[in-house]
């Protein structure tokens, strides 16, 4: 059996891979904060309250583009609703935990440490522990995420543009999920998906980031009635 | 009013994270539910490739000559072969380094 440690450390070492996006984004996060001409303490605490990199980016613009407040904070909640999709997931292996460990551990939910665990969690489903591996990935990611924002407000944006390193974002997400073309019913979803956020883009709010996913939910539904 | 917006934005996020894992029984959701979940990567994750790939910074379509749309397409094949995230990601920035740096020059 896997101590807790271990597991904590697979966790860590599953996420990895993904600092190759997940820095540069930071770095860029903080920069563009400071840029837009805002306190540096006030872009860190967006790291630090917020914590999810796209929002903050959006929620910086809108407000600094004089967007009013409600408009600011409507946007980040539409784009990080995802993570109720999330935690729906996730709950499978935290619900033994008691509800004071539950509120900690929600706080490091991530995109990436989702789907890490996702992957290895469902694999290896009587493991002890589980939530030591989403600990691991979140953790993982949060201190990663704090110190290339700092890095991001302190050193200014020292990636140069021409590197498109933005593009290091959709590449992360596809690693995650390429896996999973080897499964007709999941590449189905994916490009309703995908079709559907490119449909949907203009939607107010950014709203195309949780309106695709319930396009594609709805779309797995009715596909899992029909195969029955 | 920067601040308040921050932490209520702090508020929204946290609780969109803890709101399923926390406050909601699994016995709530049915069978129908559960087995729906299973595709909660596939439905989220391609809503952030797809505008990444192929919409530039202006949200307007680019190009079917896009270097983006090429490196997404080795970073896809090397992944699905190697199933590895780090060739994945490695393989699709160099192949788009390799068409913006030697074959646009």
């Amino acid at each position: 059996m896997l101590s807790k440690s271990k597991i904590f450390f697979k966790g860590i070492v599953a996420v990895l891979p993904h600092m190759l996006s997940v820095i540069p984004f930071g770095i860029i996060t903080g920069a563009i904060g400071v840029e837009l001409g805002f306190d540096p303490i006030l872009v860190y605490a967006t790291s630090l309250i917020i914590f999810g990199g796209a929002s903050q980016i959006i929620f910086m613009q809108l407000l600094s583009g004089g967007a009013s407040s409600l408009v600011a904070i409507t946007s980040v909640g539409v784009i990080n609703s995802r993570h109720l999709l999330y935690g729906a997931v996730l709950s499978e292996y935290l619900e033994k935990l008691s509800f004071i460990k539950k509120l900690i551990i929600s706080y490091f939910i991530v995109d990436q440490g989702f789907a890490e665990s996702n992957r290895y969690l469902r694999q290896n489903k009587n493991l002890s522990n589980p939530h030591y591996y989403v600990l691991g990935t979140g953790v993982t990611l949060w201190f990663c995420w704090q110190l290339s924002t700092i890095s991001g407000i302190i050193l200014g944006s020292f990636i140069p543009e021409e590197l498109g390193l933005k593009f290091a974002i959709p590449l992360t997400f596809l690693a995650i999920i390429v896996n999973d073309l080897r499964k007709l019913d999941h590449v189905f979803v994916m490009l309703v998906s995908g079709f559907a956020s490119l449909m949907l883009f203009d939607a107010p709010f950014k709203s195309y980031i949780i309106l695709s996913p319930i396009v594609a939910l709805i779309a797995a539904f009715i596909m899992l009635r029909l195969k029955k | 009013m920067t601040w308040l917006s921050i932490i209520i934005s702090g508020i929204v996020t946290y609780f969109s994270r803890m709101a399923m894992v926390a406050l909601i029984d699994r016995e709530m959701l049915g069978t129908k539910v559960k087995e729906v979940l299973n595709y909660v990567p596939a439905a989220v994750f391609p809503a952030i490739i797809f505008p990444g790939v192929f919409f530039n910074d202006f949200g307007l379509f680019v190009e079917i000559t896009d270097p983006k749309i090429y490196g997404a397409i080795v970073a896809l094949v090397i992944g699905f072969y190697s199933r590895s995230v780090i060739a994945t990601i490695v393989s699709g920035l160099l192949s788009y380094w390799f068409i913006i740096f030697f074959l646009l020059r």
